[in-house]
């Protein structure tokens, strides 16, 4: 072995061929599936018969339908929800996290519980916390001070509720990001800081904060392609109501594809979606400058 | 724009449809797994379909039965409820689909039946005096397709029946209500004991739907229906239509359905458990409801729990013995199916007419749709339920399929959001009526 490498040595990258099985696999299940997605947006399917061809009508139909711009406002303040709820919440919850304390080993192990559950089972369990007779509603609106335990019957508290088992969810995750991020932080400049004089907060302001930017990019995109795809959720806890005052766009797709079996509209809003969150997470990482991939550690 | 070639074009369907499922949702890909199967070839097992609940024991135990005689084997999947549906139809036309499957008739089916994706049975059944005497005629029909048969009653009738409380009732010194006047009576009477007088999964919509339904047939007659399930939209325009809707609206408004249904759902069992918890004074239910609370709550379905027919309309032009609700489940085949494997699956089919399907239907707590059940009611383990509903199936004038299995799914979906937003007050009864003539 040792003979022939030094006879021949090779440098740099593997070749071609090493990337077939993995550029296979993404053909497969990726690519083509989203090419034919796109092809059935131009078409009228119902997933019995031949797709026909009727050219731009899904796609004109997405501007003009008023289920559609719902599903889109709906999504958007989803996101901007989510996003604002959960960034503050995970980023102090990772902060603390990553101290290297007992206890916080030991509570941020219970916190990551939710994650290790599948999102239907959750959503099956919130269902029944959420029943005003045998759940906890009634406690949760003495709470919030609400009128009635109706809280999935009701277009805000059926958003609310949705914003917050998700967050629930998923809050663990992205505080396990954080933790990473944090332990990254050398020591040193807690050191320095302190000699200089800097509290707690202080040092959380300027050297936590500004280390973790690049953290915050990747969580940040996570999470809004995560809440513009939200959709088991939705299907059990809500399916969309009441109304459609949850119907978010993952969930209008389904409906859509697979309970009215218009399939070609839904491909349409698939490809839509796809665009939106695709544009949305690269919009994001330029914006943030996280492209440039200036470090974070200039002059360590 | 059929392919000449049925082949290849079924190749591209299967293909797109995997395609659009693992695009669509990541979590339906798994569906997508091919089985080494081809259509039509001889001797091999034919696939049967099954809706999974609490009788399903029942088709496992002919399944076997059949087996144990026949050349030609049967497998029976049993698919968990509410994706039973999306299941069936995405697998149709594929090589994976069931050759024998459970389904509701009528909109259920018609889209399989307008792509010749079925057996038309209709002149099997005409041939073989077992199918041809053995079904109830009204059952037949209600499942029948531009009058053509394509499935075989396989399962119990299903009427929907409002159940009561009768100790409630008693308490309060009513009878349950055979007239509209005296169903609103109730109402108040309950409401002042700060009892719910109406139990309602409101989360699950369909259960709302079953008011309507109601509504609708005792205020303008089964034949408002009729029109719609026969593609007329402006039938939804009718008056009795809007009545139907202005009093769902004022039961509402009289608090009938307590003020927190929207998030009580039947499926999980949240309605059923109020209603037998004596929270709630009456529940209008498939007659499916009966067995599920013997199983849930057995002590109150025994002791408790009364049933009556949907109350009179006065005034309305509906016959009070109309009923709603699911004729009955059907067997229907795949038209890939041929030469001895049909003949299998008609061999199959009758087995479902017989004395003894019929006996094990009965001992489920089921009323058989078969012309050989009324003997056999006497044998049921609640002879008086039982009964009760013999005599309600046989005298009705009509039975109206629910209507989210009676409609196309492209329709049915959009009238489920829309009596969803009617029963949550998001649209008065003129916008509900103006937004379903739009479909």
């Amino acid at each position: 072995m040792k003979q022939r490498t030094s006879t021949k040595p090779r440098a740099g990258r593997p070749g071609i061929a090493w990337a077939v099985p993995g550029v296979l696999f993404f053909v497969f299940f990726a690519a083509a599936p989203m090419a034919i997605v796109a092809y059935l947006s131009f078409t009228d399917w119902d997933g019995l018969s031949n797709p026909s061809w009727t050219g731009l009508d899904n796609w004109s139909k997405l501007w003009e339908d008023d289920s559609m711009r719902n599903a889109v406002w709906l999504s958007l303040l989803l996101t901007a929800f989510t996003w604002l709820t959960q960034t503050p919440v995970t980023l102090l919850l990772g902060v603390w996290a990553a101290g290297r304390q007992r206890n916080r080993a030991v509570l941020s192990a219970i916190f990551f519980l939710p994650l290790l559950a599948s999102s239907v089972a959750l959503a099956l369990l919130w269902r029944t916390i959420f029943d005003p007779n045998f759940g906890l509603a009634p406690d949760i609106a003495d709470l919030f001070n609400l009128d009635s335990a109706d809280l999935l019957g009701t277009p805000r508290g059926a958003f609310a509720a949705i914003l917050f088992v998700t967050g629930w969810q998923f809050v663990p995750f992205h505080m396990l990001i954080y933790q990473g991020g944090v332990r990254q932080i050398p020591r040193s400049f807690y050191d320095a800081a302190a000699m200089d004089g800097a509290g707690t907060i202080r040092q959380f302001f300027h050297i936590t904060l500004p280390q973790l930017r690049n953290t915050i990019v990747t969580s940040t995109v996570l999470m809004v392609v995560g809440a513009l795809t939200y959709f088991d959720t939705v299907l059990i806890l809500t399916r969309g109501g009441p109304g459609d005052s949850t119907e978010i766009v993952p969930f209008l797709m389904y409906d859509t594809g697979f309970q009215a079996f218009d399939l070609g509209y839904a491909s349409a809003i698939a490809c839509a979606l796809v665009a939106v969150a695709t544009a949305a997470s690269l919009l994001l990482v330029r914006l943030t400058g996280f492209t440039r991939m200036r470090s974070t550690r200039e002059g360590l | 724009m059929r392919s000449p070639n049925p082949w290849r074009s079924r190749r591209t369907r299967t293909l797109a449809a995997a395609a659009a499922l693992a695009a669509a949702a990541p979590l339906l890909a798994a569906c997508g797994s091919d089985g080494p199967r081809s259509g039509g070839g001889g001797g091999e097992a034919l696939e049967v379909w099954v809706y999974q609940d609490g009788s399903t024991t029942i088709q496992e135990e002919f399944v076997e039965k059949f087996n144990e005689t026949s050349d030609i084997d049967v497998n029976l999947t049993q698919i968990a409820g509410d994706s039973y549906q999306e299941r069936a139809r995405t697998a149709m036309g594929t090589p994976n689909a069931p050759d024998i499957f459970f389904n509701w008739g009528g909109g259920s089916i018609s889209d399989f039946v307008a792509e010749d994706m079925l057996v038309d049975l209709t002149d099997i059944v005409a041939e073989e005096p077992e199918l041809r005497d053995g079904f109830l005629p009204t059952i037949m029909d209600a499942g029948a397709v531009d009058g053509r048969y394509y499935g075989v009653p396989m399962r119990g009738v299903q009427p929907v029946i409002l159940f009561y409380n009768k100790t409630l009732f008693a308490d309060a010194g009513l009878e349950p209500p055979s007239t509209w006047e005296a169903f609103t009576t109730a109402v108040e009477t309950f409401q002042e004991q700060d009892v719910t007088p109406v139990a309602l999964g409101g989360a699950d919509i369909w259960p709302n739907m079953m008011w309507l339904e109601y509504l609708l047939d005792r205020e303008g007659g089964s034949e408002v229906f009729d029109r719609i399930r026969n593609g007329d939209a402006s039938a939804w325009g009718d008056p009795a239509m809007l009545a139907a809707a202005e009093t769902v609206t004022q039961l509402l408004d009289d608090g009938a359905f307590g003020n927190d249904f929207r998030s009580v759902a039947y499926t999980n069992d949240g309605a059923p458990t109020f209603f037998a918890q004596g929270e709630a004074a009456m529940h209008l239910m498939g007659s499916w409801e009966f067995a599920n609370q013997l199983t849930n709550q057995p002590e109150f379905a025994e002791s408790d729990l009364g049933w009556t027919t949907f109350p009179a309309v006065e005034g309305g032009a509906g016959d009070p013995s109309a009923v709603v609700g699911n004729p009955t489940n059907y067997w229907s085949v795949n038209s890939q199916v041929e030469g001895e494997r049909l003949d299998a699956a008609v061999e199959f089919l009758k087995l479902h007419a017989s004395e003894e399907y019929a006996q094990a239907l009965i001992d489920n707590g089921d009323i058989p749709a078969t012309t050989n059940a009324e003997e056999l009611i006497g044998s049921a383990p609640n002879p008086e339920y039982a009964q009760f509903q013999w005599d309600m199936i046989s005298g009705a004038s009509s039975f109206t399929l629910s209507w989210d299995q009676a409609l196309p799914a492209s329709q049915a979906t959009p009238m489920l959001d829309s009596i969803d937003k009617l029963f949550g007050g998001q649209l008065t009864p003129q916008e509900f009526v103006d937004s379903m003539q739009d479909l």
